[in-house]
């Protein structure tokens, strides 16, 4: 054993450069054409190549000694957990990680609906003054935007584990609805809240009814086809949706039929308070808050109870599921329907808070967002989705204030430039240490004990 | 090994009768013109060689496949038929009350066990739940309903000895303790025939005997029959009522499992030469000088 | 000449080898990990060439873990592994594959999509097909069943016909050691008996070395030269196949309540 682990590094360590110089050679390559020359304008009008070899031999250095580092960090920690075995045995039960993620989850969502419900406060308090706090609060409502439409689809592809990718097309069908209804009929944002549901809802089983027979990769692919026809849809047929110009004028929420006005009428003259235009956009807050938590609720509620249960066990056997006399295609369709009814409730708030809509604002960059969301939160843990939400949406935005940056890569560097470059480097990070994205623990719906997580390696994540 | 008298056959209507059945794929045959019978409260083996389409005839009985031809006719208690060809997939076990078992193990991993047994309850609960609308409200009913359905999950959790992993994922059992939870969850559906796809595949002696147990005590003190298919035959023979022996789709034996046992179409396409004859045969093999040129192992010679 | 005198000669044979070559697999101190949890705790274990060696337990006793660390996934944790005097513990699968061993795992694992013909291709594909012919004749010998079912697609045969594959797959590559994780899984007393047989040819007129994981442990212990017994993932004994089989431990433990054999119960 000692012999073996002293004339380790001998054999180790040429294998560990080999790797590095394979691993630098590759930077190389990707270099070649992306960093070796640069174009400036030249004193005409052609352009000049500036040749870049000093920052390529440099990049490729770093990465060598960056995989030298790794590796010997790896093969330490390697050793280290041999020579200290785990007391746990093969035989017994494997939790994975037991009261963690729970814990992780109860305290999670509680700061997080803390911080949500305070938020238009603290923003306040910090900024000085309601109105300077105005970037905040926009903020907030974007990400609880998508913190709902991540929930809404958590549903479909957490828990009953069918993948969509056109989920932005039930968000459309709620904007328009909201809007249409709104412009034409005069109806009431609260009036047409529901309806936008229930229609979005209607489309998705309408859409469910003949592709939920498909499994995996091609669901995935006709769903995407089906945002994108909704997408073309709501371009094309001028007359009612006014193509790709959308609607404007949309009506602005009023705090349950009182505008949010200057006049005597309005919001503050009722509650005889100084008018602010900000409450408007509190009362927006408030209301995305509410709506999220209200899919939160139900989610969570539904999982408890046997269509829920149904769900996940179609994720995890749909053939088993028959063969208990579960009628799937009736569950699926629950399952679509009822995401595709959320998606439409944030469409309504959506088309609500911009007063203005058009079908640019539901490309299949949406879907993709969305469901990155869902799956990098760990597909069906609620607190991931919000946390991942939070990291996808908010993380970008904080991008554009990292003025510092400029101080280290020039004057010319905006690091916004370089917002999807480092969106794909935290999702490569994120699949090499979380695979199964950032809560991957399973909490089980009822329980005879104490609730103890289960661990992602268990849990399937579907077929479609 | 129970041998019933001939009178119950008349008294009783067979729990499951297959009459004719044919399914053919593409140009295959998979079972052809198969008519057999299991009488109420009895364990019923289906064995034959390995392709003979014993799981076939599962996948006919159980609903996932529709047959090309025949008849397969459910029989209840109370005298009412359901004709099993016709019936969904999901409804063979909803309202024919079918039950079945996998080759395979098809548990929910990610889920509990106890888990997994409620699912198997999802007709009773979803109709307590008001179709999940008044569940949503948290009734009291549906409550009383939940409570009633982890009870006798908790029932088969002591039967099969697996109480004390109730909430550890059903994926992290070993797997004699899979193939015992997939028993109870189908036995949770309520079922007038458990259909049970080799289930002491991959058992250990003792646990095989384990098995032996549990299907005794699921036919005599339930309402259910049984349908196995086994290549055990520790089992089949000291378990079952009466055994089908199946071979390319065709029935060639029927009868009581001593009466298999000792026919020689059975012996030759199927069980063999008795043990005492293959140790004669081993002696003798063992004693002639290996043919082949590179003798150059470890084999005796 | 018994069965048993027979066993004594394999054994005389067996040690006056051991002395002379090291085995052809070794196994030293070897754990493995899933996660944090340890399914090999230190496993020694040793195969000569032209031997038939078993592993008995119970369920969840690291078995099959145990096949699948000789083949690199997963692999162990510590402890070496060496396979012809040559440390394989770190080798990817496929390296391994390529130095003469051949496995039919768990779960059968053939192609679901390809022909049977072309699944056997598959497991020839090691030697581009040199000896196809020959040995596609040889294992249709084996398994009629899989002969008769050529041009169909693996996935649609039954459990018992793709595991009959599984096996014919493993042999395609002229293996010099063969691992077969419970090959008797779901076949037919007949098909068993058939292929416990073709193992102790297999074994005796192409010297192939064989190690094999079964339930069924009477006939493993009988079949094979050498057992060990593995419990919670370390090896609690081990012996000639006789010697496992006398043992009352092993008979109260793995072989009462099902086919007794001739073993006293």
């Amino acid at each position: 054993m000692a012999a073996s682990q002293t004339a380790l590094p001998g054999n180790a360590m040429a294998g560990i450069l080999r790797d590095a110089a394979l691993y630098a050679l590759v930077t190389f390559g990707l270099c070649v054409p992306i960093i070796a020359y640069r174009t400036d304008p030249g004193p005409g009008t052609e352009l000049v190549l500036v040749p870049r070899w000093g920052l390529v031999a440099a990049l490729c250095a770093a990465i060598f000694v960056a995989r030298i580092v790794q590796r010997l960090v790896l093969l330490r920690r390697d050793a280290r957990r041999a020579l200290t075995p785990s007391p746990a045995q093969a035989t017994e039960a494997v939790h994975g990680e037991p009261d963690a993620g729970q814990k992780t989850s109860k305290v999670g969502l509680s700061l997080f609906i803390a911080v949500a419900l305070t938020l238009p406060m603290i923003a306040a308090l910090a900024t000085g003054g309601l109105s300077s706090a105005r970037y905040w609060i926009d903020l907030g409502i974007l990400i609880l935007t998508y913190v709902m439409l991540g929930w809404g689809l958590n549903i479909v592809v957490g828990l009953a584990g069918l993948l969509d990718l056109g989920y932005v097309a039930f968000y459309a069908v709620g904007a328009y609805s909201y809007a249409l209804l709104s412009t034409t009929f005069g109806l009431s944002f609260w009036v047409c809240l529901p309806l936008a549901g229930l229609f979005a809802g209607l489309w998705g089983m309408i859409l469910g009814f003949p592709v939920l027979r498909l499994r995996g990769d091609y669901l995935a692919i006709v769903t995407l086809a089906f945002g994108e026809i909704i997408r073309l849809v709501l371009i094309n047929w001028t007359d009612v949706t006014g193509g790709g110009a959308g609607i404007s004028s949309i009506p602005r929420a009023t705090f349950f039929g009182i505008p949010f006005t200057a006049g005597d009428n309005g919001f503050a003259a009722t509650f005889g308070i100084p008018y602010d235009s900000m409450h408007r956009l509190v009362f927006l807050y408030y209301l995305i808050l509410a709506l999220a938590l209200i899919t939160n609720f139900v989610t969570l509620r539904l999982r408890r109870l046997p269509i829920g249960r149904a769900w996940e066990a179609l994720r995890e056997d749909e053939i088993a599921c028959r063969s208990l006399g579960i009628n799937t295609t009736a569950t699926k369709l629950t399952a679509f329907a009822l995401g595709a009814a959320f998606g439409g409730f944030a469409g309504s708030f959506f088309a609500v808070r911009q007063g203005f809509i058009s079908p640019e604002s539901f490309n299949f960059l949406e879907s993709a967002i969305i469901l990155a969301i869902v799956v990098l939160g760990g597909m069906g843990s609620q607190v991931g989705v919000a946390i991942a939400a939070v990291a996808m949406v908010g993380g970008p935005e904080m991008l554009r204030n990292l003025g510092f940056l400029k101080a280290v890569f020039g004057e010319g560097f905006d690091p916004n430039e370089y917002r999807l470059l480092l969106f794909g480097l935290a999702m490569v990070a994120m699949m090499v240490w979380r695979p199964r994205g950032l809560i991957s623990v399973r909490l089980p719906s009822v329980s005879l004990g104490e609730r103890r997580a289960v661990s992602g390696a268990h849990v399937s994540e579907g077929h479609g | 090994m129970a041998t019933h008298p001939d009178t119950r056959a008349t008294a009783t209507p067979p729990v499951l009768t297959v009459e004719h059945l044919t399914m053919r794929f593409g140009g295959l045959v998979a079972v052809s013109d198969l008519s057999f019978q299991a009488r109420r409260g009895d364990i019923t083996a289906l064995i034959g060689p390995n392709g003979a389409g014993k799981t076939t005839v599962f996948n006919c009985i159980t609903g996932f496949y529709k047959p090309t031809e025949g008849m397969l006719t459910l029989a209840h208690a109370d005298g009412t038929t359901h004709l099993l060809e016709r019936l969904p997939n999901h409804e063979v076990n909803r309202t024919a009350r079918v039950a079945r078992t996998f080759q395979n193990i098809r548990l929910f991993q990610g889920m509990t066990v106890l888990e997994n047994l409620l699912v198997a309850q999802h007709k009773p609960l979803m109709r307590a739940s008001g179709y999940t609308i008044l569940g949503l409200l948290g009734l009291k009913g549906f409550r009383d309903a939940q409570d009633a359905a982890i009870e006798r999950a908790k029932a088969w959790l002591t039967r099969i000895d697996l109480m004390k992993r109730a909430d550890d994922p059903a994926g992290a059992l070993p797997y004699g303790a899979q193939r015992r939870l997939e028993i109870a969850r189908a036995m949770c559906t309520d079922p007038v025939l458990l259909c049970l796809d080799e289930p002491a595949a991959g058992l250990n002696p003792r646990e095989s005997a384990e098995l032996n147990g549990l299907l005794r005590h699921i036919r005599d003190e339930h309402d259910t029959s049984v349908l196995l298919i086994e290549h055990d035959m520790s089992v089949v023979m000291e378990i079952s009522d009466h055994v089908v022996v199946l071979d390319y789709g065709q029935k060639i034996a029927d009868g009581t499992p001593a009466e298999v046992r000792s026919d020689p179409r059975v012996i030759a396409a199927y069980l063999g030469v008795e043990d005492e004859e293959v140790e004669a045969v081993e002696a003798e093999v063992g004693i002639s000088v290996p043919h082949g040129d590179d003798a150059h192992t470890g084999a005796p010679a | 000449m018994s069965v048993a005198g027979i066993n004594v000669l394999v054994e005389e044979t067996r040690a006056i080898q051991a002395g002379q070559r090291p085995p052809l697999l070794a196994l030293r101190d070897v754990s493995t990990y899933y996660g944090s949890i340890a399914a090999l705790r230190g496993v020694d274990l040793d195969v000569a060439e032209g031997e038939i060696v078993t592993l008995i337990g119970a369920n969840g006793a690291g078995k099959s873990t145990l096949m699948m660390t000789i083949f690199g996934s997963p692999q162990a944790r510590s402890g070496t592994i060496t396979y012809d005097g040559r440390d394989i513990t770190r080798l990817p699968t496929h390296a391994i594959a390529r130095l003469g061993i051949a496995q039919s795992p768990e779960g059968r694992r053939v192609f679901p999509r390809m022909s049977v013909y072309e699944n056997l291709q598959m497991g020839a594909a090691l030697h581009d097909g040199r000896f196809f012919a020959e040995d596609l004749e040889k294992v249709c010998a084996l398994f009629p069943r899989v002969k008769e079912r050529l041009n169909q697609r693996a996935g649609t045969m039954s459990g018992g016909e793709q595991q009959m594959l599984a096996i014919a797959r493993a042999l395609m590559s002229r293996p010099r050691l063969l691992l077969l994780d419970e090959p008797s899984l779901g076949l037919a007393p007949l098909v068993v008996k058939g292929i416990f047989d073709a193992i102790r040819e297999l074994n005796r007129t192409d010297g192939m070395t064989i190690f094999l994981v079964e339930q069924n442990a009477y006939h493993a212990l009988k079949l094979a030269h050498r057992g060990y017994v593995l419990v919670n993932g370390r090896v609690t004994m081990s012996g000639t196949g006789r010697a496992l089989l006398d043992d009352p431990n092993v008979q109260a433990a793995y072989l009462e309540g099902g086919h007794a054999g001739p073993v006293g119960a």
